[in-house]
């Protein structure tokens, strides 16, 4: 079954942001027929987060998010938008993440904000990041505007949106992607040979 | 069973006067905590090594010379030696002299550093860490074994017919372990040569500490030194003690609250149970030091780290005091279920005689 994880950054609740990330769930949940989804709300993480900059490993909670993130099979990444960008604090959950877990993943990014004046906000700072981490971003974005939730497009857009990631997330799971980075965890399973490292230290 | 403590040499304000040690203080505290150490009955003392400001820590070998010269028994160690920007060729002269200085007194463990710049300062380049460490260390182990080397490797200037001086002691390399927090290369690497494999613990939780360590026991079996329950573990530990818990939670709690590494971050109460940091009575950091066996299995060195984050020089030997008390507890405790065919941590004696009945049946 295809795992979808959802992450959104929303602080307040009820929040608009976690209705867009709940909105688009069900639509993807309804494109991929059956589909398991775990929610990571990025408010009740955010002391972890903070700890683990400082510390430099995840608090359990944080563990279970990040390892839901590494595994899911596509990613729904929604945030608010502060300043004129994502907010710092679904920025840190993507500066938390080790190099790597988001190789060949396909994600859904999605963004709300008090007026349309920020809409390309999808394409000026969530596109750069998620290319940055080698993710592979669906081509519709969805941001929604306070009065996009009174109006008759968003729907449309989120299906569209959402039929994309489930057409990626269905086809190609990430540890399928040939260029995929070896993990930490890819490494204490099946450690790659001294041998081999050390003819790799001396190719450069 | 070797017990000992580690030191990273980090000069840091004490929060509660705010007042810095100098360097100099500093410096000269480490000695007197290395003396203490010997004095308490620890096995072994373990210095960092560090090439930029808040430390002390440079010059690792003169330190531990200078301790050598004032102790009689204590193992001189480092925690760690960095592999990474230091030339091998150093690395294998500096400690050859140390083990005839005291007498066999001295091993090693590597680690690569996390400090960006200081690898350009030396040459280098932090995201060739694991191949400097790889191949550093290729070379080194050479240095000790063989006296004329030739090499031709991708981190340093080549060497025809070079002999490292002085030999090592009795014809013995120092013994290694090679420390890593979170790269299982390092665990393989460690496996690969049968050396030792240090996990510093205290910054991670045990689960993780459970998986680098499993792993490392996995591949020594494999590379055929030995079954897995043999191979040689070393773990680090944090703890803060004073006969009534709470008197160690409400005198600690703000050298933890203020400290570099995780200051400002979680609190005690998660930070503790989290991870291997222990605040409360010596029977509680006794009792929850002997439970590490629970998910390494039976292990061969444990260190801890007593002067940081700030500590005074009289709390640090207040400390070992603490400690030096339930030093035979420890020692029972370690003993006690512990196999038969479970090994000590190699020892210069333990080297010599190993390599003296390779030459008898050679």
């Amino acid at each position: 079954m295809t795992s979808i994880v959802v992450v959104s950054a929303g602080l307040s609740t009820p929040s608009s942001t976690r209705l867009l990330a709940d909105r688009l769930v069900a639509a993807t949940v309804d494109a991929l027929e059956e589909a398991t989804v775990t929610h990571v709300e990025l408010r009740a993480l955010a002391h972890e987060l903070t700890d683990h900059l400082l510390t430099g490993f995840p608090a359990p909670a944080l563990a279970a998010a990040l390892e839901a993130v590494r595994r899911a099979d596509g990613l729904i990444a929604v945030t608010p938008v502060f300043s004129a960008s994502y907010s710092g604090l679904f920025k840190t959950f993507f500066d938390v993440l080790e190099s790597g877990q988001l190789d060949g993943k396909p994600v859904l990014v999605a963004a709300t904000a008090g007026t349309a004046r920020h809409s390309l906000v999808l394409d000026h700072a969530l596109r750069p990041l998620f290319s940055y981490l080698h993710a592979v971003v669906v081509p519709t974005g969805v941001f929604a505007a306070t009065d996009d939730f009174a109006g008759t497009d968003l729907d449309a857009r989120m299906r569209r949106a959402a039929g994309e990631l489930a057409t990626l997330a269905g086809k190609l799971s990430a540890a399928d992607a040939a260029t995929t980075r070896r993990s930490v965890e890819d490494e204490l399973a099946e450690p790659t040979p001294f041998e081999e490292l050390l003819r790799r230290a001396s190719r450069g | 069973m070797q017990l000992g403590i580690f030191t990273v040499g980090d000069v840091t304000p004490d929060p509660t006067t705010g007042r810095t040690p100098t360097e100099h203080e500093r410096i000269k505290n480490t000695v007197a905590i290395a003396g203490k150490a010997e004095e308490i009955g620890l096995d072994v003392f373990a210095t960092g090594e560090h090439h930029n400001p808040p430390f002390i820590a440079s010059a690792p070998t003169t330190t531990l010379a200078y301790i050598g010269a004032q102790t009689e028994r204590i193992i001189l160690s480092t925690a760690t030696t960095l592999i990474t920007t230091t030339d091998p060729v150093l690395i294998a002269e500096n400690y050859a002299k140390l083990q005839h200085l005291t007498d066999g007194r001295v091993d090693l463990m590597m680690g690569r550093g996390n400090t960006g710049p200081v690898y350009p300062w030396f040459g280098k380049d932090i995201r060739e860490g694991i191949n400097l460490a790889v191949e550093n260390y290729a070379l080194l182990h050479r240095l000790w074994r063989e006296d004329v080397v030739n090499w031709e490797g991708r981190f340093r200037t080549p060497l025809q017919g070079f002999t490292s001086t002085p030999r090592p002691l009795d014809g013995v390399a120092p013994f290694v372990w090679h420390g890593s927090i979170r790269s299982p290369e390092i665990a393989e690497q460690a496996a690969y040569y049968g050396d030792g494999f240090f996990h510093n613990h205290i910054f991670w939780p045990a689960s993780h500490t459970q998986q680098m360590v499993a792993l490392y026991r996995q591949r020594f079996e494999h590379y055929g030194h030995g079954p897995a329950d043999t191979a040689i573990v070393g773990l680090g530990g944090q703890f803060f003690m004073r006969r009534n818990s709470q008197d160690a939670w409400n005198e600690f709690r703000p050298y933890f609250d203020n400290a570099p590494v995780y200051g400002h971050g979680p609190s005690l109460e998660d930070f503790t149970a989290q991870t291997p940091l222990t605040v409360g009575s010596p029977q509680q950091v006794l009792e929850r030091t002997l439970s590490f066996r629970d998910y390494v299995g039976d292990y061969q060195r444990q260190l801890f780290l007593v002067d940081h984050a700030g500590l005074p020089l009289k709390t640090v030997l207040e400390q070992l005091d603490l400690l030096g008390e339930v030093l035979p507890d420890l020692r029972a405790g370690f003993a006690e279920g512990r196999p038969a065919h479970v090994p000590d941590a190699p020892t210069h004696d333990s080297l010599v005689a190993v390599a003296g009945q390779a030459e008898v049946l050679a």
